[in-house]
């Protein structure tokens, strides 16, 4: 158990190490002087030039030695300093991505959590039923093949524009300022439908196919043959299939983490709904490069604390692991 | 049974599996549009042919977008850019995966250690968020641009795949023989090991191909495509920046999703048809 945990903690240690790394060498070693494309990208003007000038060369140290630029670096990370926003200007960066995390949680947690739990249960009863393996399948397969985006644009179209149910932009109304009324918790959840819809379907196809797969192969597994021979009522079986096959779903989840995270990007970027992937969108248009910069640290962050939640959920659910766990403790 | 009789059953069994036949006519279709589609418009993608968004007709088949231009013909060469993106990102993925996962399997021990960790690294960190960065900071991105990226970071799958078979191969008796008559390292694994897991690899580039056109279609749609062509991303990214949505322009953003849909829907029916007729355990009965 130590050991596993150790492991764990090394390779995520290790990624952000890594991430960190690839963040700081992106701007510096791509063609060109970061500032120069900055500055004439920012579009500023007058004594604007001169103020961001000194800021961006103070920040990125150029005048310093290559590592110890490397290690100003990490060293403003820790204190938490990424950077101001210039699209919002001077909102410091780690204020503006805490100010959109939350409609993140609020959008993935919910929509990746259901679709499993749903997608598992259909999956598992869909196994070794000619039907809906006829029926259904091939209607699973389409939408894990269907883009994030595209079903979000599908979605918006027809409750937005042709059945007009639900509104199409934003994370609540705009004549609306952010207060705990009634009115306002409806009106952000009149706005959170649609994308957490199109997160929810996606991902459901690629649960119900992968759970699907793995009953059948615990069915024809020995445990299950013996049960059945010793005439054991179906059910039984079906559930300790169930039991066995829903632990590689769990590995599945944080294999699929970052997958989701992409896809929760590009449906707030169709519902101009303001989290991390709409910050992305407007730091990009903006040629906000440290607003884009502390968006991947924050998301490689998340991905990485969500790793590290199932890791500690496996073992909770894992068997052989918690024997492991007593075993050591023993 | 032969050699030959066995291909003779695998061609039987691929010949009458519905899904196999399914997913590669959709293929099929699609790589003919792509190879025959710019000879059926008269226009270029970005040609103003019309003013204004206009419904399908039969002078435009699949109507025009606000700007006036031909969705069929940029439909038909956006699918160019999407075949491209799954044959030279995902077989560049396959390529390192492939590398990676036969020299971690093949040799163990601490090169695999060191390999797997690298694995485990790229597999946490999200693709994406690199591929927006890196986007971010090139000014022209060209289509070849986009797949070499989307390559060089969609490889793990593949080397954990390929590693856990390598693993389970190398020690069985005819790879025992053949490191005992004294063949050298890589003509084991490529003469030896890799022809034991051909169907298995075929199936791996299958998904591959499909991840890399999804991861292109995303990445287009926010904007960091490529800078000098059209793609079905890109197209979806206009249609949207430019109110398709409020204006009722279905016909602009619907083709593109669709044909992507399409494509990859049916590389993965496809994916599981050839899984069915190689694995004798799934056939139907």
């Amino acid at each position: 158990m130590g050991r596993y945990f150790r492991r764990k903690l090394l390779i995520y240690l290790l990624t952000f190490f890594v991430a960190v790394t690839l963040d700081w060498c992106i701007p510096r070693f791509m063609p060109g002087n970061p500032i120069d494309i900055l500055i004439s990208r920012a579009g500023l003007r007058g004594s604007a030039v001169q103020t961001m000038y000194d800021y961006y060369t103070r920040v990125f140290g150029l005048d310093q030695p290559i590592w110890k630029q490397y290690l100003n670096f990490w060293a403003s990370l820790f204190k938490g300093d990424l950077g101001i926003s210039i699209y919002l200007f001077p909102t410091p960066v780690s204020k503006v991505i805490a100010g959109a995390v939350p409609y993140d949680l609020f959008l993935l947690i919910p929509s990746t959590l259901l679709s499993w739990i749903i997608g598992n249960n259909f999956g598992a009863f869909a196994a070794r039923s000619k039907q809906l393996d006829n029926t259904l399948l091939p209607f699973s397969y389409i939408l894990s093949a269907t883009p994030y985006m595209w079903l979000g644009i599908i979605l918006a179209w027809a409750f937005c524009i042709v059945f007009r149910i639900f509104p199409l932009a934003g994370g609540y109304s705009f004549a609306m300022k952010p207060n705990l009324s009634f009115a306002f918790i409806g009106s952000l959840l009149s706005h959170w439908v649609l994308p957490f819809l199109s997160l929810f379907i996606v991902q459901l196809g690629g649960w119900a196919i992968g759970m699907r797969n793995m009953i059948i192969y615990e069915l024809e597994s020995d445990y299950s043959h013996y049960l059945k021979t010793l005439g054991s009522p179906n059910r039984l079986i079906r559930k300790y299939a169930f039991n066995n096959a829903i632990l590689p779903q769990i590995t599945g989840l944080a294999l699929k983490l970052g997958e989701v995270v992409a896809g929760a990007l590009a449906t707030e970027v169709v519902f101009a709904y303001p989290g991390i992937g709409y910050l992305i969108l407007q730091a990009i248009h903006n040629e906000d490069y440290f607003l884009l910069q502390g968006c991947f640290l924050f998301i490689i962050i998340g991905v990485l604390a969500a790793n590290f939640i199932i890791d500690i959920v496996y073992l909770l659910v894992d068997p052989r692991m918690r024997a492991g766990m007593q075993g050591e403790t023993a | 049974m032969t050699a030959r009789s066995q291909k003779h059953e695998m061609l039987f069994f691929a010949l009458r599996n519905t899904k196999l036949r399914v997913g590669v006519s959709i293929l099929l279709f699609f790589i003919l549009l792509t190879i025959i589609g710019p000879q059926l418009t008269p226009y270029e993608p970005n040609d103003f042919v019309t003013s204004g968004a206009f419904p399908p007709s039969s002078e435009f088949w699949l109507g025009t977008t606000t700007f006036g231009e031909d969705v069929f013909t940029q439909v038909v060469y956006g699918l160019r850019a999407t075949f491209i993106v799954g044959i030279v990102g995902g077989g560049l993925g396959m390529l390192i995966g492939l590398l990676i996962g036969f020299t971690a399997g093949y040799w163990g021990g601490i090169v695999d250690e060191t390999l797997n960790m690298l694995t485990n690294i790229i597999l946490v960190i999200p693709t994406l968020a690199v591929l927006l960065i890196i986007a971010a900071y090139l000014k022209v991105r060209g289509i070849l641009t986009e797949s070499l990226f989307i390559g060089f970071t969609c490889w793990p799958w593949v080397a954990r795949a390929v590693r856990a078979q390598t693993f389970s191969l190398r020690v069985r008796d005819f790879v025992d023989m053949a490191r005992i008559s004294g063949m050298k390292s890589y003509k084991i694994i490529f003469s030896e090991i890799a022809p034991n897991m051909m169907s298995y690899l075929l199936l791996v580039f299958i998904l591959q191909f499909g991840g890399a056109i999804l991861t292109a279609a995303t990445l287009d749609f926010i904007g960091l495509g490529p800078t000098n062509t059209i793609s079905l991303g890109l197209m979806m990214n206009m249609a949207v920046l430019w109110s398709a949505l409020i204006l009722g322009s279905w016909w602009w953003f619907i083709p593109p999703g669709l044909a992507i849909t399409a494509i990859v829907g049916a590389l993965y029916i496809t994916n599981v048809g050839l899984d069915e007729v190689f694995n004798p355990k799934l056939r139907e009965m």
